[in-house]
Order: structure tokens, then sequence, then C-alpha cells
């Protein structure tokens, strides 16, 4: 393989709130059975990079604990493998990971010691299917020096909280805006960037030496008129799950036959870590309607347009309505949850009512539960 | 590793003089310390060297050879182990998590028949965390020998065939199991019972009530346990302790036991070893077990045991989190339920697609069922696609078969099969694995279909009950 890969899973995001608080956002269930990062890694894998970094940093624990083995995303290998890293101190002055950059530059010696030319570059709270190489390619065939992956947003879709690009009619990146307050384009990068390792090591020391830490701000932004930036254009599906909005909307666009057939039936597949669960058991007084449950779930009740992910278990006569059930939680009978993410391992006790009135409500209730 | 030959030190007291602690060591490498005499005789501590060697306290050896023919055409072209059950799972699941789950950590799997779909399934052994530097899952076909090449001929003569593999691990106690019963049942009890008894040879049993006993071997037993006699499906049972086909030897007794009838034809361990070790004299006890355990060797039995799987607390519960049945999931996305769906007492694995309604049924992974169709008390396995608008009743749907849109299955009287009735009875609809059934068509009880049927193959748009049809698959 050409290239080598670095997952950002570094970053916690405020606009997740309560979600966050225990999880890092690459460590995000998702679509029922998966973590966010498994599909930057099962993008890897298929693109045939057989060596991956990721950069953790926020609350890696959780993610550690899905990546304790590499072997679900066929990563268990002599050449190469999964490698994650955290900040650790080895003198005086050492630092957490100050930034994107930062981070990469902190495990230098991971791209000097390996031997591929190209390093693509992916962040891990994005949905999406991709091979890298079509994108390494087309960065060999404009001869560019970044190249930045980028998607076309309808024109409703706010773009606040990405970066946004203008390129001209040779794809090449003239103006990056970093979270614009006034959007003026609607392409964003979808955080994936191809560059050449050598320059990409030239570049970090650089701006190790100056302090500077940002991947975005201070490479491709500060360099974007020395260096050939290009921006290739994602035509498929692509989300990012970084605000409850997104992250809501992201997993009800798996209840759409197109993203699933997309996602679950096209080649290539998603992985993850296997989870051992029995099969889901459906007892009777079950009504669902266009929802998506996954293995160890046993349902009494009533589900609709609702996603509830592994081992949930829904009591008599409950209704649960637009909503995310994450893993692991207890609903007692006679409830009532609608429009609302259920944080995974909560135990909701029977006859409660939760409904997000204005928009997504989070619940957390950590209940004692007894089981028999 | 420096493998050494062992010094006759029994190995409880090798491992504490090497330091160990036996029952931490019960499953891994085990010490051999020799010592050379280089002072008073007997004396050690200086001279003592401390060797490794491959040694497993007990070892498991699962029969997974059989075709299983009263399952009919569901064996046609795997072996038994390797047909679904519950759903997601695999037979052969369940006694290989049981080793894992009792700290069995070496498993040899006697293959014969069919095996492919087998060795694919289980590999080496990732699922069940089998994949080990020593010991793991190993599959063991029968091989070419330089005098008597041979088949696997009997369950003795198939172990007897790998005596070189059970050797190798050192081992003082061999368990040996077969790939075709649905049970959770904890191994190392049944080893503290069998070393409790002293005993050369112990035997799982099982209470089963007496129009059953005649259907199994039956042992008799004195109040301690020891089997003073036994009997092959007795018209009269003396005793109603049948044997569940798991059996713990000493690796002496049946090392022994073996090379003494290699010459037998088609040596068994239920009409030759056991009764060899018996006229021996050697100590045989039973090993009384109370928990499930289903033998789904016949399309009846295999059908029950899956409906079992769906009661609101099923007697054989697969949502216990301490006793895990783990299995290679082909699939790991969730299911989906259409906006026109109804569900209801059934069990369904990652992948599926409901959008039709589904009652009392064990629906595999990846299979889709098509809107307004009504499926009864069925099993559909991995990857079925069933059209829209059918009527499915009992019907065993094997893996990756297709029926068309507005087909019904299972309606009418029945009538006994014409080719097997002993195997294809009590209403069920049988279908082979890769089967195509055209639409529209109407099919009766007790029939089998296997391969790519076409309109033409029902005439009339019918297949009345108790008919056969086999078309070849690859058509």
């Amino acid at each position: 393989m050409r290239a080598i890969g670095i997952i950002l899973a570094g970053g916690n995001s405020k606009r997740l709130k309560e979600l966050s608080k225990n999880r890092a956002v690459c460590a995000m269930p998702v679509a029922g059975s998966y973590r966010s990062i498994d599909f930057a890694l099962s993008n890897m894998e298929h693109s045939r990079i057989q060596k991956v970094a990721v950069l953790a940093q926020y609350n890696s624990r959780s993610l550690n604990e899905h990546l304790a083995s590499s072997k679900w995303w066929n990563f268990g290998r002599k050449q190469g493998g999964l490698f994650l890293f955290t900040p650790s101190f080895a003198d005086a002055d050492s630092n957490w990971y100050r930034g994107t950059a930062d981070a990469i530059a902190q495990n230098i010696s991971f791209l000097k010691t390996s031997h591929e030319p190209y390093v693509v570059i992916a962040s891990g709270d994005c949905v999406y299917k991709m091979d890298y190489n079509k994108v390494l390619t087309w960065h060999v065939d404009k001869r560019a020096d970044i190249t930045v992956v980028v998607k076309d947003m309808p024109e409703t879709f706010n773009v606040e909280r990405y970066g946004t690009v203008r390129m001209d009619e040779e794809d090449r990146i003239q103006d990056f805006i970093e979270k614009p307050l006034a959007p003026e384009y609607n392409t964003i990068s979808c955080g994936v960037y191809v560059i050449r390792r050598r320059l990409l090591i030239e570049l970090l020391e650089k701006c190790a030496e100056e302090n500077r830490y940002d991947f975005v701000q201070d490479i491709l932004i500060r360099y974007r008129g020395l260096k050939k930036i290009y921006g290739y254009r994602l035509k498929e599906y692509w989300a990012n799950i970084a605000s409850v909005e997104d992250y809501y909307r992201t997993n009800m666009d798996f209840l759409r036959p197109e993203i699933r057939d997309y996602f679950f039936r096209q080649y290539p597949e998603v992985h993850s870590r296997a989870a051992d669960l029995p099969p889901a058991k459906y007892n009777v007084g079950v009504n669902i309607r266009n929802s998506l449950l996954s293995s160890g779930c046993i349902v009494n009740g009533t589900v609709e347009n609702s996603i509830l992910f592994q081992q949930v278990y829904v009591g008599n006569n409950c209704v649960i309505r637009n909503s995310l059930i994450l893993n692991d939680v207890y609903i007692g009978d006679n409830t009532i949850i609608e429009n609302c993410i259920v944080e995974s391992g909560g135990t909701i006790q029977s006859n409660s009512c939760y409904r997000g009135e204005n928009g997504i409500q989070i619940v957390e209730e950590k209940g004692e539960r007894y089981t028999i | 590793m420096i493998t050494a030959a062992i010094d006759t030190i029994g190995f409880p007291d090798l491992c504490s003089r090497a330091g160990f602690d036996m029952k931490e060591r019960v499953c891994g490498l085990w010490f051999v310390v020799t010592y050379t005499r280089a002072g008073r005789a007997g004396a050690y501590g200086d001279e003592r060297k401390v060797y490794m060697i491959i040694k497993k306290e007990m070892i498991a050896m699962l029969l997974a050879g059989g075709q299983g023919s009263r399952l009919g055409i569901l064996t046609s072209d795997v072996a038994k182990p390797a047909v679904s059950f519950g759903g997601k799972y695999r037979i052969i699941d369940f006694p290989l998590s049981n080793c894992i789950n009792s700290g069995i950590d070496t498993v040899g799997v006697l293959t014969q028949y069919m095996p492919l779909r087998l060795n694919a399934h289980v590999g080496i052994g990732i699922p069940w965390d089998l994949d080990k530097n020593v010991g793991g899952v190993t599959v063991l076909s029968p091989y070419e020998k330089i005098q008597n090449t041979e088949w696997y001929t009997g369950t003795a003569n198939a172990i007897y065939q790998n005596i070189e593999y059970m050797e190798s691990f050192h081992p003082d106690y061999v368990l040996i199991l077969s790939g075709d019963h649905i049970y959770k049942m904890d191994y190392e009890a049944m080893l503290e019972s069998h070393k409790e008894n002293g005993a050369e040879v112990t035997i799982a049993v099982m209470p089963v009530s007496l129009e059953e006993a005649t259907r199994f071997g039956i042992m008799i037993t004195d109040e301690d346990g020891r089997i003073t006699d036994f009997e092959e499906k007795p018209a009269h049972p003396r005793s109603t302790l049948a044997s569940m086909g798991i059996y713990i030897f000493n690796w002496e007794t049946l090392k022994e036991a073996l090379l003494a009838n290699r010459d037998e034809a088609g040596l068994d361990f239920g009409k030759h070893v056991i009764p060899y070790c018996r006229e021996k004299g050697a100590p045989l006890y039973a090993y009384e077990f109370n928990g499930y355990w289903k033998d789904v060797g016949t399309l009846t039995s295999y059908w029950e045991a899956n409906m079992e799987l769906i009661d609101i607390v099923p007697e054989f519960n697969l949502y216990e989190e301490y006793w895990k049945i783990y299995t290679k999931s082909t699939s790991i996305t969730p299911q989906f339920f259409g906006p026109e769906s109804v569900i209801e007492r059934t069990i369904a694995g990652e992948g599926t697609e409901i959008y039709g309604k589904v009652y009392s049924s064990v629906i595999g992974c990846d299979v889709t069922v098509g809107a307004g169709s009504v499926i009864r008390n069925s099993i559909i396995m991995n990857g079925a696609v069933i059209g829209e608008g059918c009527v499915l009743d009992k019907v065993i749907c094997a893996e990756n078969s297709v029926i068309g849109d507005g087909a019904v299955l299972g309606e009418g009287e029945e009538v006994p099969n014409d080719t097997r009735p002993d195997i294809y009875c009590e209403g069920l609809v049988t279908i082979g694995e890769n089967t195509e059934i055209p639409a529209g068509v109407r099919i009766g009880k007790n029939v089998m279909i296997s391969g790519r049927t076409t309109p033409e193959d029902y005439p009339g748009g019918q297949l009345a009950s108790g008919r056969t049809l086999e078309k070849e698959v690859k058509a």
C-alpha cells in the first residue's frame, strides 16, 4: 500500500452535550450496532491501508475499550496494524495534544519510521464510505501538495460549525474559512486529507517550531497560497455526528431505505467489534413500525420511527417514538418516550414519560436495575 | 519452546516444586522440572532446571463428522453441526462455547462429512476465543497414512486416528463431545465429579421419562453413581438415566482402550470402548445433568427446539450474561421493521428486514420478509428472501433460499411424505438451501423442495401435500 492512515479521534464536542460526558465523540454509537470510528477504520481497511494510528485524547477509555482488539477491522497483522496514541509524558515540558497538528507532531516517529510515501488523515466522527485510493490517485494526478475531501452541501444546510472552501475551476482551493459566522460558500471540508508523508513531516516540524498546533488553521489556511491544495468532491453520503442535532439526524437517516441499502448491503461492509449478543426477541403485544433494532434487544411494547441500539429492554405497554435508545437501556412498563435520545446504560422506571418538546431531549437515568 | 520428556513426578507435586499453583495453570503451559544429580541423591535446588512443555489438564475432542441424515435436506450439503440454529447460531456453537466457558481451550474438531461449511465456520476459532498460541481449535479430518488409510469408521475410531494429536498436549483427561446437541454445560464441574469419584470414565447422563428411555443408551447405576450396567435402546428400561454422549476419560485409560480395540470394525464408544472399560473393571461413573439438553437429530426435534426459544422466558435462555454462546456472525447490522410490519413471539438475527407479518418464528440473519407476507411457526435461515404476499406455516426454509411473491406454503391436509415419511412429517414444509420457489404456487404439508424449481414443476400451480421435489441447484 502507498499510504498510512491517521484517524483524528481526540476531540470532545460541547455540542453533543451530555452525550460526550462519558465517551469520546468517535466512540458514539451509530446506526444501532456501530461506533462512529468504525466508518473511518473500515474505510482504511477497504482502501488496503495496513497501518493506522488513532490519535485520541478526550475520554480515550471509551475508544480504548472499543479498539481493544484490532482484529475486527482486520488490523491484527504483522505488517502494519492499529495503533492507539494518547498523549504521553516523556519529559518535563510534555503537553496534551494542543491541536490536530500537534497531536500528529507529538507522534512524528510514527510518520518517520513508516516507508509508505503518502498519509491519509481522516476524522473519526463522520459517517461515510470512501475508497481513499481514489483520492490518492486523484491527488497524484493533480500533482497536489495536499488534497482535502470536500462536499457540496445543500443551500439549506447550516455550515456554521464546518470549514468552508471556495475552489476554482481546477478544483484548487482558493479560500478556506473555518466555522464561518456569515457563510459564503456551501462546500465544506469533510476532514479527510491526503498528503505526502515527507511534506507532512516538514510542515509539522515547522509548525512545532513556531508553536502552531492546528492542522486547519496553521497548515491548510496558512499555506493555501504557497502549496497546491486541492479539493476532491465527495458525491456519496457523508455526515458528521458531532452535535446533538446532527447525531440524531444521521442516525435517523438509517431509517431511509437507500441509506440502509448503501451502508448495510452494498460493498464494502462496515466492520465493528463483535458484540456476541443473542438474536433480538419480540414477545406478545409488540408493535414495531419503521424502526431499527439491534441484537440482544427484548421488546414487549410499541416502537415507532426509532432506533434501538444493542441490548435494549422495552417493557409492556411502552411507547417509543422518534427516539434513539442507546446500548443497554432498560425501559420499565408503561413508559412513554418521544423525541429523545436515551443515554446508554440507563434504567427508566416504569410509568415514566419523557417528551422532547422543543427539539431532542437527552435522557440520562441511572436508576437501580433489578434483574431476575 | 523446549519439549522435554516428562518425568514421572505427579503434576500437582511438580507444579508446587516449580513454584506454580496448579489451579492457576489448568489451561496453559506447564513446567517440567528436571534435576541433575550433582550432590546428594535427591538433593535439588542449585541444580534445578525448569523446562517448558505443552501440557493441558483436559482437552476436548468434538465429533462433528456425522451426516445427520434424519435432518433430511438440511444436511445434504453441510454436516449436521454446521446447521443453523436459533436464528444466528450453528449447532456446533453450543459445545464450542461450552468448552471455552468451562475453561477448556484445546479442542479437536473431527470432521468428515461435507466439512466445508463447518471448516469455514470454525476457522481458527476467533469467535470462541479459541485462537490460541498453544492449543485452541484444530480441525482434524481423516488423512492418508503409509498403512491402512481409512475414513473415520466410527466415533472411537476417529479418536483413535488422532491419538498423536491428543498426545501432543500431554492431557490428564480427554473430554469426548458430539456436535449435535443444544445445551449449556460446565464440563469443569463434570471433571470435578470425575476426580472426586476416582473414576476412569465418567458418562454424562440425564433423567428422561420411561417412554423416552427406550430411545437412548441407558445407564444403570448404584447409589454412588457408579455404573453397574448399561443397555442400548432397551424395550424395558431398568433406569431412566440416558447417556448424553459426553464422556470424560482418563487419558491413559482411553489410550489403552483405543489401542486394544484398534482392529474392531467401526470402533464405537457405546458399542466397544465403554463395554471394554467395564469388562476390564475400570471405575465407570455417571454424572447427572439436570439442565436443558436437546438432541436435534430429527427435523421435528430440530423444529421443536427452535420453537422453544421464543417462549417469554424460555427454558433454554440465550440472554444470560454469564454463559454466552458465541458464533461467527455473518452480519452485524441492525434489523429493520417496515411501516406495515407485525412481529410477535419471534426471535430474529442481524440484518433482517421485515415488512410483513411474523408470528411465533425463528428468523436468521439477513432475511427479507416482503410486505403482506404472513409467516407462522417457521424457521427461516440466514439470507433467505420471502417475497411479498406469501403465506408460510410450519416451514423450515434453509439458507439463501428465495420464495417468490404470493407463494403459499403449508396449506391443506396432511399426507405422509412419498419418499421419507419418517423425516418429513408432522406437517412441516422443508425447503433446502439455495432453493428457488416460483411466485404464486401453492404447496401442501409434509413437503420437501430443493433446487431451482420453476413454474413447470408445479402442475396447476400446486404441489400436493406429501410430495418431494428435488432439482439440481446449479440448473
